[in-house]
């Protein structure tokens, strides 16, 4: 549900299994297919666009041998004004494996698991979190790293605002041992945020002491005030360019992104771009969240 | 002048409150004694008093009796909203917690903006609501904020005041010139202070919590630049405003800055305000928004202090009933506000007096001290006066919600919660109005 509410053991657990997915799929010759969820169904029920969550949750709970249903709000009776809570349990009464829900609202993945009996996942609630991308994200970083990464510095930079990456990743980075600093134009990082525990910045200036540069797309479908004057007015001062950067730090992004806004279009193609390594961490990552919340996660199973 | 209330006058009490303690700070009140009210009225206090033939007794050793509480801002959502809350439920829902008297706020369908919707209004209460109801009139009509509601004749019609409560007068010269019109009736003029440009889709108070959360925040200042603004306004006409649901702590200040400077400016606070704050909203809990949001502890330390010392005159609800179809929503589409008239004396008590942040008599002062600044007859323990009290049972323990409201709705932040300072019986305008068995517990009779 969330990065807040998972317990440190449940955390280490999923990142874990998340790794060991993905080093056992890379290492066999055919894809990694596993039967737990063999006969059920794993229903994505998404309030709000998404390609790569929605096809990664999809391809992630086909490999664990579910029968996938994906709902599109937009194609769905939720036109008609059907709400929530009547949505959910018509879902649930398909008595499936696990619900993975994407709404445009904080709290109402959580108001939405409250009218289901099967468990449900949160893949974006508003601006609020979005857990397993965090997930994703430190095993695509665990990958290329190795597992341990306290001490690691890294920066979140663009609309943290907006950002449920941001607030799930500051919470999953912290919670890793690395250390977190936001960055962004001050009407794009709440006052407050410090609370979370991360450092604030307002400018680039001391980017050479990050390890890890991790972009957030300014997103224009969240930005109905006047938050900056013009997106080029941003990329002067926030863009992330090679020349900003040293060639051993790490570029990351959660997609999609806007090429020539906060990335420079050659930083996203870049040998130190871990962008399409988050993309394939994810179906790992959501594999085992699928396994954590339906029959557990047993190391031992890799086939 | 004062204010038209309206009920539905059950028979006058006959009945003798025996051995309770006497707490009336007002009046300068504070003994045990034998309370007697015969017809309606106190008609003696003192020590072993006789009982006159067909007057009940109440046995009220250990319980405390009160001046009963009144409320100036509650929303009784009618017209137009009779399914989250009627005149006769919100005025149970005001006897339950030990009210003798609310003003309801005009922000109905339609909007209280003529002497027509007035007077249907006092005619439902005088058939339904349980205890005297006065309404308030809009400023503007459909509270619109441009064109001025008809002052006189609606002040004529008997309303308690204006306000365009729900909404801010945008506008400084409309409110420039109702105070002007003040002038000629001089009731007060209410207001809901609030800068739609800085509120701007903000749904908790703009703080660290909502920073973590993700969801916009409605920062102070969109509260205290108008409070600033306004005060400067009546000053300058010699008008009266009254602030409600204050939230900030610089309108706190603000407040006090202007009645420095001679501003005739009142202010009330919520028990909410008072007893929580932004964090409780963290969980993103529908029935933890309201508008104006509860803040930090900062906020919240310098509503009590402004409470403490006068800066602010009385607690008011702003009771605010949403049905569960409409605030069971996610956290930024629910309705803001919250219920509160039937537990508003068990919150104050538990978690201010008890702690020992506020004395009791403070507390009881400020439930009723908005009669005052309303035009309405303060209720006293004092022989000759219309019996208005609340005899409470400090220790008795409650679950709110336990067996329901008497509210249509059920948006209430402390829904679940023990709380001490049971409100046993009601007495408003000389009618037993609330009456609830002495020991909870057993389920015993009174």
């Amino acid at each position: 549900m969330s990065i807040a509410e998972l317990t440190t053991d449940d955390f280490r657990i999923l990142l874990d299994r998340a790794l060991q997915l993905q080093q056992a799929d890379s290492d066999s010759r055919r894809p990694l297919r596993l039967d737990s969820l063999a006969g059920r169904a794993v229903i994505t029920m998404f309030f709000e666009a998404s390609t790569r969550t929605a096809s990664s949750f999809q391809l992630a709970a086909r490999r664990l041998g579910a029968d996938v249903l994906h709902v599109a709000a937009e194609h769905s009776s939720v036109g008609k004004g059907e709400s929530l809570q009547d949505t959910i349990q018509t879902l649930d009464a398909y008595d499936p494996a696990a619900i993975v829900v994407r709404h445009p609202r904080a709290g109402a993945v959580r108001d939405a698991a409250r009218w289901s009996s099967a468990p449900v996942v949160n893949a974006g609630d508003g601006a609020h979190e979005h857990p397993t991308q965090a997930l994703l994200d430190l095993t695509a970083l665990r990958a290329r790293l190795g597992e341990e990464l306290a001490g690691l510095e890294v920066w979140i930079v663009g609309d943290v605002r907006h950002s449920r990456v941001a607030r799930s990743g500051i919470q999953a980075l912290q919670r890793a041992g690395c250390r977190v600093t936001v960055c962004g134009p001050p009407t794009l990082v709440p006052r407050g945020i410090e609370q979370m525990g991360c450092r604030v910045e307002t400018s680039l200036a001391r980017l050479g002491e990050a390890d890890v540069v991790y972009a957030l797309r300014m997103q224009h479908e969240r930005m109905s005030g006047a938050y900056v004057p013009s997106l080029r007015d941003y990329a002067r001062e926030f863009q992330i360019t090679s020349t900003r950067l040293r060639p051993d730090q790490l570029v990351m992004h959660p997609g999609p992104v806007n090429r020539g806004v906060e990335l420079a279009h050659d930083v996203v193609d870049a040998p130190q771009s871990l962008i399409l390594e988050q993309v394939r961490a994810g179906l790992y990552a959501r594999m085992a969240v699928l396994e954590h919340v339906t029959v557990g996660i047993d190391s031992e199973v890799l086939a | 002048m004062t204010a038209q209330l309206d009920h539905h006058a059950e028979r006058s009490a006959d009945v003798l409150l025996r051995n309770a303690r006497l707490l009336d700070p007002a009046s300068g009140v504070d003994a045990r004694a034998d309370l007697l009210v015969r017809g309606g009225t106190i008609a003696a206090i003192g020590d072993r008093l006789d009982v006159p033939a067909g007057t009940q007794v109440v046995d009220a050793t250990g319980l405390h009796a009160l001046p009963a509480f009144v409320d100036p801002h509650v929303h009784l959502r009618t017209p137009g909203r009779e399914g989250d809350e009627t005149i006769a439920t919100g005025t149970a829902s005001a006897a339950a917690g030990g009210y003798c008297a609310v003003l309801a706020q005009p922000n109905t369908e339609p909007v209280t903006d003529s002497t027509e919707v007035l007077r249907a209004l006092q005619s439902r209460a005088r058939a339904e609501a349980v205890v005297p109801t006065g309404f308030l009139a809009a400023v503007t009509l459909g509270q619109r904020g441009d064109e001025l509601a008809e002052f006189g004749m609606l002040a004529a019609a008997g309303a308690a005041g204006f306000t365009d409560d729900g909404l801010p007068i945008r506008d400084a010269n409309v409110l420039r010139r109702a105070l002007q019109l003040q002038q000629l009736h001089g009731l007060p003029i209410a207001l809901h202070e609030e800068d739609p440009a800085l509120s701007a889709g903000g749904v908790m108070h703009e703080g660290a919590v909502s920073a973590a959360v993700g969801v916009a925040g409605i920062p102070s200042i969109s509260e205290s630049t108008m409070v600033a603004r306004d005060a400067l306004i009546a000053g300058h006409e010699g008008g009266h405003i009254h602030i409600q649901h204050v939230s900030a702590a610089e309108s706190v200040a603000a407040i006090e800055h202007a009645r420095q400077g001679g501003v005739r400016i009142t202010a009330e606070v919520s028990p909410h305000h008072l007893t929580l704050t932004d964090e409780a909203a963290r969980g993103l809990d529908p029935n933890y928004k309201m508008n104006p949001p509860v803040r930090s502890d900062t906020d919240r330390a310098a509503l009590i202090e402004g409470l403490r010392r006068g800066v602010i005159d009385f607690i008011a609800t702003d009771h605010a009933p949403h049905s569960p179809a409409k605030k069971q929503l996610p956290f930024e589409d629910a309705p803001f506000g919250i219920i509160g008239l039937e537990c508003a004396f068990s919150v104050l008590y538990t978690d201010l007096v008890l702690p020992g942040v506020l004395d009791l008599e403070l507390v009881v002062r400020g439930l009723s001290a908005g009669a005052d600044v309303f035009g309405i007859a303060r209720p006293r323990l004092v022989v000759d006066e219309p019996a208005n009290i609340a005899l409470v049972d400090l220790d008795g323990a409650w679950t709110v919600g336990e067996h329901g409201y008497h509210s249509r709705s059920s948006n209430c932040p402390w829904h679940g919660r023990e709380l001490r300072g049971r409100v046993v019986v009601t007495i408003a305008a000389g009618s037993i109005v609330h009456r609830e068995p002495l020991h909870a517990a057993a389920g015993g009779t009174a």
